[in-house]
């Protein structure tokens, strides 16, 4: 058995004060549980997490670079879309 | 306590020296940390038992081979994968039993066990999870985990010897280790190797200094820096 025939897998990690699971490497492993037990030992050997999770690599849809313009481009001019342009009342707390 | 201090960190010095020969030799770069992480845990809980007897770089650099204390099961060459996932099954689960009842007792060991049954826990786990995949795996797989643990087996009934200065139910500790094994072994469509544990035709007598012929070997490899070069730092 050799790594070429592992599949590859995306380890994420939730880190003790973190709210969500971070996306921290890859690795290769036969199934999912060793995929687990190897991201412990690669990806929280200082302490840095909490909790674990593996994703099989393929069973990612990602965007593709070509696609980069038509996807964030039009974005980038939208200023309107961040919430700037509201006169905060006052008394309102915690904003 | 120094004779069983000595005797636990042995096992644990010697066996974290075995699993860090696999350091660029492992089946993969994954299961490289994996045994490394396994070797350094060890190798903790060494240096802690060590320095309850002595001075641990002298202890462990300085002694003969029939100084140490060390069961012949964790002296054993890795032999391939499956070979030293099959020693991997049989000592940590014998140390994970044997930590649980230290960490329960009030003895001198209580404050280690406590801390490393958790990282041996995890060993037992991942010998596991490698005896399933290897028996329930390819012809090829099954036969090497099979062949592997039929060769250690005459090993393990020393792990059951009674230890100077642990007052421990030892025939209790080996009935409830060799069940489990017994379950991951079958679930992983293996045999329990027949054949004598103990007695005069088996293995078994490192606990009083005669070890096997590869660990003369293997403490030259381990201990010539450290006499090459006495006092050296870096």
């Amino acid at each position: 058995m050799t790594n070429r025939d592992w599949p590859l897998w995306e380890v994420f990690v939730r880190s003790r004060r973190g709210l969500s699971h971070v996306h921290a490497g890859s690795l290769h492993a036969p199934d999912a549980a060793l995929a687990l037990r190897n991201a412990r030992d690669l990806y929280t050997r200082r302490q840095e997490g909490v909790s674990v999770w593996v994703v099989p690599s393929a069973q990612i849809t990602a965007s593709s670079p070509d696609e980069r313009d038509p996807f964030f481009e039009p974005a980038a001019d939208k200023a309107y879309r961040h919430p700037t342009f509201y006169d905060l009342p006052d008394g309102v707390k915690g904003l | 306590m120094t004779s069983a201090a000595l005797a636990l960190g042995d096992d644990a010095l010697i066996l974290s020296h075995r699993l860090g020969e696999w350091a660029g030799h492992a089946p993969a770069l994954e299961e490289e940390v994996a045994l490394a992480n396994i070797a350094l845990d060890l190798l903790g809980q060494a240096r802690v038992l060590l320095s309850m007897v002595g001075d641990e770089d002298e202890l462990a650099f300085l002694r003969e081979e029939r100084a140490f204390r060390n069961l012949q099961l964790v002296e054993q060459p890795n032999g391939d994968f499956a070979h030293t996932i099959a020693r991997q099954l049989y000592f940590s689960g014998f140390q994970e039993l044997l930590y649980e009842r230290l960490a329960a007792g009030d003895g001198p060991f209580r404050p280690l066990a406590g801390k490393a049954v958790k990282e041996v826990a995890y060993h037992r786990d991942h010998a596991e999870h490698w005896t399933l995949r290897l028996g329930d795996g390819t012809a090829e797989s099954h036969a090497r985990m099979q062949r592997g643990l039929a060769e250690l087996w005459r090993f393990t009934g020393e792990m059951f010897q009674p230890v100077e200065g642990l007052d421990l139910d030892w025939a209790g500790l080996e009935s409830v280790w060799l069940e489990r094994v017994t379950e991951v072994v079958e679930r992983a469509t293996l045999t329990l190797p027949e054949g004598p544990r103990t007695g005069a035709w088996t293995a078994g007598a490192g606990r009083q200094g005669l070890h096997t012929e590869p660990f003369g070997r293997m403490l030259a490899e381990m201990q010539h820096l450290y006499r090459s070069h006495p006092g050296a730092t870096w």
